[in-house]
């Protein structure tokens, strides 16, 4: 990855996307590599299974609208994947070229070919022949886009209810402008879109429209809505002025101008998943002078993918390992200060990752101007038990085959449906879990149709 | 969605493309499954007297590490019962009513050994014939293929036999081994012919081991020679099927193949007077699944251009396919070099000095950088440098307004063969 240096003169220029996508020639060399497998790995290894020989194929012979509707077809959110998938872990990981010389850049190429369809203005798929079936999707993220898609092919009435200004959920505003700018997630809602889907914004279920009108008014409901904000850290100071919501502090970064508050400043980010990268990355770019991440584990534990821990390092991004913080330290109403403590692994937990331990008297504390939380995200409680479904802990239960929760009308995925050991917060998998929840309510309402 | 189908001479076929007689066509299950993948009709594997193959038959060349740029072959006609073989194409013909089966044939140059074997397949639901006078080994040692295929007399007396027979279309299979394939495709209209196929292979031995001495392949240590067909081919097929399509003599649908790869190689084969193609080696190199792009690539291409049928492209280039003599000799393109994309490989500059006409120089900009430029008075706009250079735009063949009228070899002639007569008349 060839990242360009940090400008603290014009802080917005940092947001620009960092990697810059294929030349015409350096695609053309790259598909021409390929070696066009037959049942290929790499399409196992891809959650929503896209033919990636096809669509590289089509690119060496120049059928770039092909192209982009191959992986379309496949991922309705196919363009933002390839460039938030840890594709090494996936389809790259699995290229057989790996033991011969090196894979091929499947994610590039994938942003190549859709980019193309992008700056083309291309619409890629048209609505299927009316059912006349509706079903309400509730949240606008990945999970509820992708089932949208499958559904309106299907012929249904999709209406997405979707609680901020625009749809895409956390490809909208949760990753970061220099990985994936809005306008990639925009195009995608606008492919949704255009097969009649009614995406009706700023319109939160359970306050601007009750779940009941939901339940009743549509054949079937699809419960999208993802997580909710970073959790507390259950220690002294939190109310303190400058201390941050990462996804809030990200979502900031997506929708409003890009300030100078950071210039300069000293930022600690609490936790080591993608959330905390994403919070430490963006604060090296609006020019704050060190930035560290501290996590009460090891590397070894840490759940951003290799791709965004290097990503973090060469951004400057400092870790500190096995280190919680007990007490954020304040001067007026803002802090300065943050009390930490040193930790060990004990025993695996429930969830396989050696638990942290505090080592006693290793108190220490570090001077900060703002800490950004970052450390998980919650749920949406009371929305999940206004539809009077089943949950772990806010973690929506579901018939691991059929996406159904326990009110038969009502499925979920996506980010609402993991935790507790259940799948992977993923773009990715959102998006199959999508596709797989719009077939099974389709095997629900027209139970006689072949299912797809 | 623009339409696909076509009808060649009769034959119609849901899209152009069609694998031609060789190994993919070689029994019902193939054929069949590459109906399901798209493929809109088949030539089946030659059908004649059941001959025995070698084991090693084929070869490749790779080219700078590509591999399979060109394709070579040793193997005969259908090693299969004839009896098998129509059973087969009986029933793939009756799961695939809307494809079309066309049956390669290849016997002695005898009257009777062709009606006999014309009837048997047209009583098993063939939507046409297609000749085998192209095979160029093996089967021309016995007088066959090539060896009938390259005297147009035989061409022609075949051809008539056939068509005494036949009640579906014949086509015609020519083989490129030949000075002037016009001549044979004349023959094949002679003979009565509905439509001509070319190329078959042309002549070739793929290499010769440098290590064992053996030929490659080879076949216990000896090898023969083999037909060359797959991309390396494509312009020698392409000049051929553009030869006959401006012919008026031959005036018959044309089914183009040689090396045709992916979409855009059949719409140039199209365009250059095909009315469909066929496919062997691209379909031997990846399996049947690549018609999914030829046609999808087609189509949209097809959309993009607001044309509505694939049959409005046939012929459409041939009328710019002419002689030598018909060339304005005073137009004039000279290349010019990008030094903002250039990145300074210096590949133009050797080459067009070692090669061509001293004409790019290597200097240096105001600030001492290498710049190369073309001195535009010696460049004779012969192309080769942007040939070589590795850059998309990174050297433009531009064209200059001229100063005199457009002028031929031929107008030239004339003019000068009228001056001479006018010079003899004052004497
Ligand atoms: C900072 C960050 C970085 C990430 N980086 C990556 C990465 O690099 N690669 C990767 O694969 N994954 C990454 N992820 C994870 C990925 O973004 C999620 O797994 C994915 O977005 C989940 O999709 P979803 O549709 O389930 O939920 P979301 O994307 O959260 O979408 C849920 C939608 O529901 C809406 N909603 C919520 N409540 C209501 C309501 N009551 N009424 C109406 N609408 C509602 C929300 O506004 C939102 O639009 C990252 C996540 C974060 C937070
Ligand atoms: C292995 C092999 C076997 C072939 N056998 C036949 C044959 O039996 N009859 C025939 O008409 N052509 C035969 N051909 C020629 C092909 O039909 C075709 O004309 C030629 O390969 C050019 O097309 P391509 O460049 O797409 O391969 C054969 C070609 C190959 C490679
Ligand atoms: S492709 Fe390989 S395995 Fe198949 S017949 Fe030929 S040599 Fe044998």
């Amino acid at each position: 990855m060839s990242l360009k240096s940090i400008s603290y003169e014009d802080l917005s220029s940092n947001f620009d996307e960092v990697e810059a996508g294929l030349s015409n020639r350096e695609a053309l060399e790259e598909a021409n590599r390929c070696l066009y497998c037959y049942d290929a790995p790499c399409i196992q290894a891809c959650p929503t299974g896209i033919d990636i020989p096809t669509f590289i194929k089509k690119i060496a012979s120049g059928n770039l609208k092909g192209s982009a509707k191959t992986i379309m077809s496949a991922n309705p959110v196919g363009a933002s994947c390839s460039r938030v998938c840890p594709t090494e872990e996936l389809c790259e990981g699995a290229c057989v070229l790996n033991h011969a010389t090196k894979p091929i850049m499947i994610g590039n190429l994938q942003r190549y070919a859709t980019d193309w369809a992008m700056k083309n203005e291309q619409l890629l798929f048209t609505a299927g022949e009316k059912l006349g079936k509706s079903v309400a999707i509730v949240g606008g993220g990945p999970a509820g886009l992708s089932a949208a898609r499958e559904l309106a092919l299907l012929g249904y009435d999709v209406t997405i209810f979707e609680a901020e200004e625009k749809a895409g959920g956390l490809n909208t505003y949760g990753i970061v402008s220099f990985r994936l700018p809005k306008a990639v997630s925009y195009w995608e809602v606008e492919q949704v879109k255009s097969l009649d889907v009614e995406i009706r914004t700023n319109t939160r279920v359970g306050q601007d429209i009750s779940v009941k009108e939901i339940v009743d008014c549509y054949d079937a409901v699809l419960l999208a809505i993802g997580m909710a904000h970073v959790p507390s850290l259950g220690i002294p100071g939190e109310e303190l002025a400058g201390v941050y919501d990462a996804i809030e502090f990200v979502k900031e970064t997506k929708t409003k101008p890009i300030t100078d508050t950071l210039l300069g400043k000293k930022v600690a980010v609490i936790g080591a998943g993608n959330t905390a990268i994403d919070a430490a990355t963006c604060s090296v770019r609006l020019g704050a002078e060190n930035v560290k991440i501290l996590y009460r584990r090891t590397l070894e534990e840490m759940t951003a993918y290799d791709f965004e821990y290097e990503f973090a390092k060469q951004d400057g991004v400092e870790f500190r390992w096995l280190t919680a913080p007990t007490k954020l330290i304040g001067e007026k109403d803002k802090v300065v200060g943050i009390e930490c403590m040193k930790m060990e692994l004990g025993e695996p937990g429930e969830d396989g990752r050696r638990r942290p331990i505090p080592v006693e008297g290793s108190e220490f504390t570090l001077e900060v101007d703002a800490v950004i939380k970052a450390i998980g995200q919650s749920r949406y409680l009371d929305l999940i038990e206004a539809f009077e479904i089943s949950h772990d802990g806010g973690v929506v239960t579901i018939d691991s085959e059929t996406f159904q929760t326990t009110n038969a009308k009502i499925f979920a995925c996506g980010d609402v449906i993991f935790g507790k050991g259940q799948g992977e917060a993923m773009v990715v998998s959102a998006a199959q879990q999508g596709k797989q929840s719009a077939y099974s309510i389709h095997q629900l309402l027209v139970p006689t149709m072949e299912t797809v | 969605m623009a339409d696909l189908s076509i009808n060649l001479a009769g034959i119609k076929s849901p899209n152009p493309f069609w694998l031609a007689s060789a190994p993919p066509t070689n029994s019902g299950y193939q054929v069949q499954r590459a109906f399901e993948a798209g493929w809109g009709g088949a030539v089946w594997k030659t059908l004649g007297e059941p001959i025995i193959n070698t084991s090693s038959r084929f070869a490749a060349i790779s080219f700078n590490g590509q591999r399979v740029a060109g394709f070579n072959n040793i193997e005969l006609i259908t090693d299969r019962p004839l009896e098998v073989n129509l059973k087969e194409i009986y029933e793939t013909k009756k799961r695939f009513p809307n494809h079309a089966i066309i049956a390669s044939l290849m016997v002695e140059p005898q009257q009777e050994k062709w009606h006999e074997i014309v009837k048997k397949v047209e009583d098993v639901g063939v939507d046409g014939l297609e000749l085998n006078f192209g095979c160029p080994h093996g089967m021309a040692e016995r007088g066959m293929g090539a060896a009938s295929g390259q005297v147009p007399a035989l061409v022609e007396k075949q051809t008539y036999w056939v068509k005494e027979m036949a009640q579906t279309p014949v086509i015609v299979k020519l083989t490129p081994n030949i000075t002037d394939i016009t001549a044979t495709a004349e023959a094949a209209v002679q003979g009565g012919a509905d439509a001509i196929s070319m190329i078959n292979t042309i002549n070739s031995l793929a290499g010769v081991d440098i290590h064992s001495w053996n030929t490659i392949p080879h076949v216990a240590g000896k090898g023969a020679h083999g037909g060359y067909c797959g991309p390396a081919v494509k312009p020698i097929a392409l000049h051929m099927v553009g030869e006959c399509a401006r012919n008026p003599r031959i005036n018959i649908p044309i089914s183009g193949i040689g090396g045709v790869s992916n979409w855009e190689n059949a719409i140039e084969f199209m365009l250059m007077g095909a009315t469909g193609v066929q496919v062997c080696t691209a379909a031997m190199h990846h399996g049947f699944r690549i018609v999914e792009d030829m046609i999808e690539g087609l189509n949209n291409y097809l959309d993009e251009k607001g044309i509505a049928s694939v049959n409005d492209l046939v012929g459409k280039a041939v009328h710019k396919y002419s002689d030598w003599g018909d060339l304005d000799l005073n137009y004039k393109v000279v290349a010019r070099i990008n030094n903002d994309v250039c990145i300074n490989c210096n590949k133009c500059h050797i080459a067009c000095e070692d090669t061509s006409h001293q004409c790019i120089d290597m200097l240096k900009d105001g600030e001492g950088n290498p710049i190369l430029r073309v001195r535009e008075e010696d460049c004779v706009g012969c192309n080769l440098c942007s040939i070589v250079c590795p850059v998309d735009g990174a050297i433009d063949m531009v064209e200059l307004p001229n100063e005199f009228p457009p002028m031929t070899w031929n107008e030239r002639q004339a003019a000068i063969g009228a001056l001479a007569c006018a010079v003899d008349t004052v004497k």
